[in-house]
C-alpha cells in the first residue's frame, strides 16, 4: 500500500506541492484529477523519487521510502510523452527494465508484455515507425513488463486523438485490471478518470482536496470549486 | 537531490586534474614571470609591446573583416537555395579550416609569396571561410519563410527584407562566428611564422622568438600576458552572442531552402564556383609544384642535417593515436559533467574547457617549458607531445559531444531510472549510445587536430623527434630549391592525409566541423 503523507515539493523557488496526501490501496486504481497546473504531473515525480520532498514523507507498505534513490523503488512511471528511448527497438524499450533487473528470461517477457497491449510481433520495429496509438502502447508495455509494485500512469491517453483515446480508454483499464496492478493515473479529463479507476482524487493548486468514487464526489462535493469543476 | 555524487565527483576529478596541471597551472607560472618583468619595466619593452600588440589587433580585425566579406556570397548561396553540390560545396570549403598551419603557409609560399602582409591576410581569408559559412548558414537556412513573406506582404522590396528581417535574426551568428574568426587570426602562429618572415610579428611569434630563439622567456611570458588579455576578451564576446543565439535556435526547425530557378541560378553558380576555385587554386600550385622534381623521393632519403623527412610521419601518427586517446577520454569525462542538467558546476566547466581552445597553441607550449619542471622535471619527455596535442583537442572533442547530450531530454533519463537504472547506468545505457557518433567525429577531429598542431609543438618537440609539421618548418627555413620541395612534398602528404579524414567525416554525415 502507498501512503504519501502531507508532502511538500518546491521547484525553483516556487511550492508546487503543499501537504498532499493520498492512499492507494494493493490492487486499486486511483486517478488524480485536476486542472493543468495543480501540482498531479509533480505528485507522480514526487513518489518515484524524481523530485525531491521537502516535508511530509511518502511510505510503502508503512516503510519510509523517501531516501530509496529511484532506481531502486520497483516503481513503473509512463510519462506524458511517453519517453522512449529512441536508439532502441521496441523490444530494446520493453526489456530494458527487465535487464536493469538482470531477468533471466526477457525475451519471453518482452513478447508476453507486447501482447497484453495487442501488438505481437511488434519487437523489432523502430520507434519512428510508430504512430501515436503505437507509441503509447509500447510505453505501457515498457512500464507493465517488469511487473512493478506500483504503475504510475501520467495522462497515458493525453496526446491522442478523441477516437483513439475512447478506445484505448478501456483497453488500458483492462489491461490494469487484469494484472491486478496497484495504480495511479493522471488525468484532466473527468471521464477518463471516472472509466479508468476506482476512485478518484481531485487535486486543486498543490494539494488534494478530496477523494472518492465520482458518484460519492458529485453527491457532496467538498467545495464550490469541486461542482463547478466537476461541471 | 541533496545528495553528494561521488561517481559524478570523480568524473570530475579527472578533467579537471588534467586542465588544472596541463593548463592552469602553467598560466599562472606564466602570469607571475610576466608580471615581475612588466613591474621591472625593462628597456624597450613598452615600444614592442605597443608595435606588436598593434599589429596583432590590425591584422585580426582586416582579416576578420575580409573573410566576412569574402564568406558572404556562398552563405547566402548554400542557405538560400537547396541544389544539386550544396552538400559538396560546404565540405569542399571546410578543407582549408582543417588544413594545418603549415601547410597553408607553405602553399602560399608556392604561390611565390614572401614576407608579404597580402599573403597573412589572403591565408587567414582561406582558413576561415568556412567559419562564417557554416556557423551563418546553419541559422539563415531555418529562417521561418513566413517572416520574410511577412515582410513582402507589408511592402517590404527583397532588399528591405534582407536588411530588415533577415541581416538582424542572423545577427547573433555572425557576430559569433566573428569573434571566432578574430580569435582564430589574433592567435594565429603558423601562417604568420612563415609568411610574415621578420617585417610581420604577432604576439604569437614574438612570443615564439624571444622563448625558444632568444631564452627571454620573462619577456616572452610578459608577451603571453598580453595575449591572454586579448584572447579573454574574444572569449567573452564569443560566449555572450553564443548565449543569445541559444534562445533563436529553439524558434526553428528542418531547412527552409528553395529550389534554385530562374536569374539566381547565375549568382549561385558563380558564388559557389568563384568561392571554392580561389580556394583550391593554392593548394593546387602546391601540389603541381611539388611534382617538379623528385622531391618525394627525397622525403625517404636520410639527410645529414634533419634527418629522414619521412620518419617524421611515424613519429606523427603515433602522437596523434596517443593524444586522440587521451582527449577522447578526458574529453567524454568533461562533456558527461557538462551536459548534467541543474549544474552550476556545469556552466562553469563548459568555459573552463573551452580555455584551452582560445588560449594560443603558443601559450600552451611555452607553459609546458615554463612550468612542467615540477613536481617532476618532465620538460625532455616525449610525451608533452600528446599531451599538448590532447589540451588542444579537448574542446573539439567537448563541441562535438555536448549538443547531442543536451537534446537528450531529461525524460529519457528518467524513464530509464524508474525502469531501474542507477545514474552510472542510465549515463552507459543512453547517453553513450545516443552520443557514440559525435564521440567518433570528435576522435576522429582530436587525431586530425594533433597531425597538424605546430604552435604548442614548436616548443616542446625535439630535435630528434620531429613531427611532420615540425619537420615542414625545418625543411622551410633552410634554403635551397630542394629544401623548400621536400617541404612542399611532405606538406601535400599531411594534407591528404587531413582532407581524408575530414571528407570521410563528411560523409558519413556525422558532424558539423568548423561550425560555432
Amino acid at each position: 500500500m502507498l501512503q504519501v503523507d502531507r508532502i511538500d515539493v518546491t521547484i525553483d523557488g516556487s511550492a508546487i506541492l503543499h501537504r498532499a496526501s493520498l492512499r492507494v490501496a494493493d490492487s486499486e486504481i486511483v486517478a488524480v484529477l485536476g486542472p493543468s497546473g495543480s501540482g498531479k504531473s509533480t505528485l507522480l515525480r514526487a513518489v518515484a523519487g524524481l523530485v525531491e520532498v521537502a516535508l511530509g514523507d511518502i511510505t510503502w507498505d508503512a516503510r519510509s521510502i523517501k531516501d530509496v534513490p529511484t532506481h531502486q523503488r520497483d516503481f513503473g512511471l509512463m510519462f506524458q510523452g511517453y519517453a522512449l528511448f529512441p536508439h532502441l527497438d521496441v523490444a530494446g524499450n520493453v526489456g530494458f527494465g527487465l535487464k536493469m533487473a538482470r531477468h533471466q528470461q526477457i525475451g519471453d517477457e518482452v513478447d508476453q508484455a507486447l501482447d497484453w497491449v495487442g501488438l505481437e510481433g511488434f519487437g523489432d520495429r523502430t520507434i519512428d515507425s510508430l504512430s501515436g496509438g503505437e507509441k503509447q502502447r509500447v510505453a505501457l508495455a515498457r512500464t507493465l513488463a517488469p511487473r512493478p509494485r506500483l504503475v504510475m500512469l501520467d495522462e497515458p491517453l493525453g496526446a491522442l486523438d478523441r477516437n483513439l483515446r475512447q478506445r484505448l480508454v478501456v483497453d488500458t483499464r483492462r489491461i490494469l485490471v487484469e494484472r491486478g496492478v496497484t495504480g495511479i493515473v493522471v488525468t484532466h479529463d473527468r471521464d477518463e478518470a471516472a472509466e479508468m479507476s476506482d476512485r478518484i482524487a481531485l487535486m486543486r493548486e498543490g494539494r488534494i482536496v478530496q477523494i472518492g468514487t465520482l458518484s460519492q464526489i458529485m453527491d457532496a462535493p467538498a467545495d464550490d470549486w469541486v461542482t463547478e469543476f466537476l461541471g | 537531490m541533496g545528495r553528494i555524487r561521488w561517481g559524478w565527483v570523480a568524473v570530475a576529478a579527472v578533467p579537471t586534474i588534467f586542465i588544472g596541471y596541463f593548463f592552469a597551472y602553467p598560466v599562472i607560472r606564466i602570469l607571475g614571470l610576466g608580471l615581475s618583468e612588466l613591474s621591472l619595466g625593462a628597456s624597450g619593452l613598452e615600444a614592442r609591446l605597443v608595435r606588436v600588440g598593434w599589429f596583432t589587433v590590425w591584422q585580426a580585425t582586416v582579416s576578420t573583416l575580409l573573410t566576412l566579406v569574402v564568406a558572404a556570397p556562398l552563405t547566402w548561396a548554400v542557405s538560400t537555395f537547396e541544389f544539386k553540390g550544396r552538400r559538396l560545396a560546404t565540405a569542399l570549403i571546410t578543407v582549408p579550416f582543417v588544413l594545418p598551419t603549415v601547410v597553408v603557409g607553405t602553399a602560399f609560399m608556392s604561390l611565390g609569396f614572401e614576407d608579404s602582409i597580402i599573403a597573412i591576410l589572403a591565408a587567414h581569408v582561406f582558413f576561415n571561410i568556412a567559419v562564417i559559412v557554416r556557423t551563418v548558414s546553419t541559422l539563415w537556412s531555418r529562417i521561418d519563410p513566413h517572416l520574410q513573406e511577412a515582410a513582402r506582404v507589408l511592402g517590404a522590396s527583397e532588399w528591405g527584407v534582407f536588411r530588415r528581417v533577415t541581416l538582424p535574426l542572423l545577427k547573433p551568428a555572425i557576430a559569433a562566428a566573428s569573434s571566432i574568426v578574430f580569435l582564430f587570426t589574433f592567435t594565429s602562429f603558423g601562417v604568420i611564422l612563415i609568411l610574415g618572415g621578420f617585417r610581420y610579428t604577432t604576439l604569437e611569434v614574438e612570443i615564439y622568438r624571444q622563448a625558444v630563439n632568444l631564452f627571454d622567456l620573462p619577456l616572452a611570458a610578459a608577451l603571453a600576458l598580453v595575449q591572454l588579455v586579448g584572447v579573454s576578451a574574444a572569449l567573452y564576446l564569443y560566449s555572450r552572442y553564443q548565449e543569445r543565439k541559444a534562445v533563436t535556435w529553439t524558434l526553428e526547425s528542418g531547412s527552409n531552402r528553395k529550389p534554385l530557378t530562374g536569374k539566381a541560378t547565375v549568382a549561385v553558380a558563380a558564388s559557389v564556383v568563384g568561392t571554392i576555385g580561389a580556394v583550391a587554386i593554392p593548394l593546387m600550385v602546391l601540389m603541381t609544384r611539388s611534382l617538379r622534381g623528385s622531391f618525394y623521393r627525397g622525403l625517404v632519403e636520410a639527410d645529414p642535417v634533419v634527418g629522414q623527412p619521412i620518419s617524421a610521419v611515424r613519429n606523427s601518427l603515433l602522437f596523434a593515436f596517443v593524444a586522440m586517446a587521451v582527449a577522447t577520454v578526458i574529453g567524454v569525462m568533461a562533456s558527461a559533467v557538462i551536459s548534467r542538467r541543474h549544474g552550476t558546476l556545469s556552466r562553469w566547466f563548459d568555459l573552463t574547457l573551452m580555455l584551452p581552445l582560445g588560449t594560443s597553441a603558443v601559450t600552451i607550449g611555452f607553459g609546458f617549458i615554463v612550468a612542467l619542471d615540477w613536481p617532476v622535471d618532465l620538460r625532455a619527455s616525449l610525451w608533452l607531445i600528446p599531451m599538448a596535442h590532447a589540451l588542444v583537442a579537448v574542446p573539439f572533442v567537448v563541441r562535438s559531444m555536448v549538443p547531442t547530450l543536451r537534446s537528450i531530454p531529461d525524460e529519457t533519463r528518467d524513464a530509464a531510472a524508474v525502469l531501474g537504472a542507477s545514474p552510472g547506468r542510465v549515463w552507459r545505457e543512453i547517453d553513450l549510445p545516443i552520443v557514440s557518433r559525435a564521440i567518433l567525429v570528435g576522435s576522429a577531429f582530436a587525431f586530425v587536430v594533433s597531425l597538424g598542431e605546430f604552435g604548442a609543438t614548436s616548443f616542446v618537440a625535439r630535435p630528434a623527434t620531429p613531427t611532420i609539421t615540425t619537420m615542414i618548418f625545418r625543411l622551410l627555413s633552410r634554403p635551397g630549391e630542394t629544401s623548400f620541395g621536400m617541404a612542399m612534398a611532405l606538406s601535400v602528404v599531411l594534407a591528404a592525409i587531413t582532407a581524408g579524414i575530414v571528407m570521410w567525416l563528411d560523409r558519413a554525415r556525422v558532424g558539423d566541423i568548423g561550425r560555432f
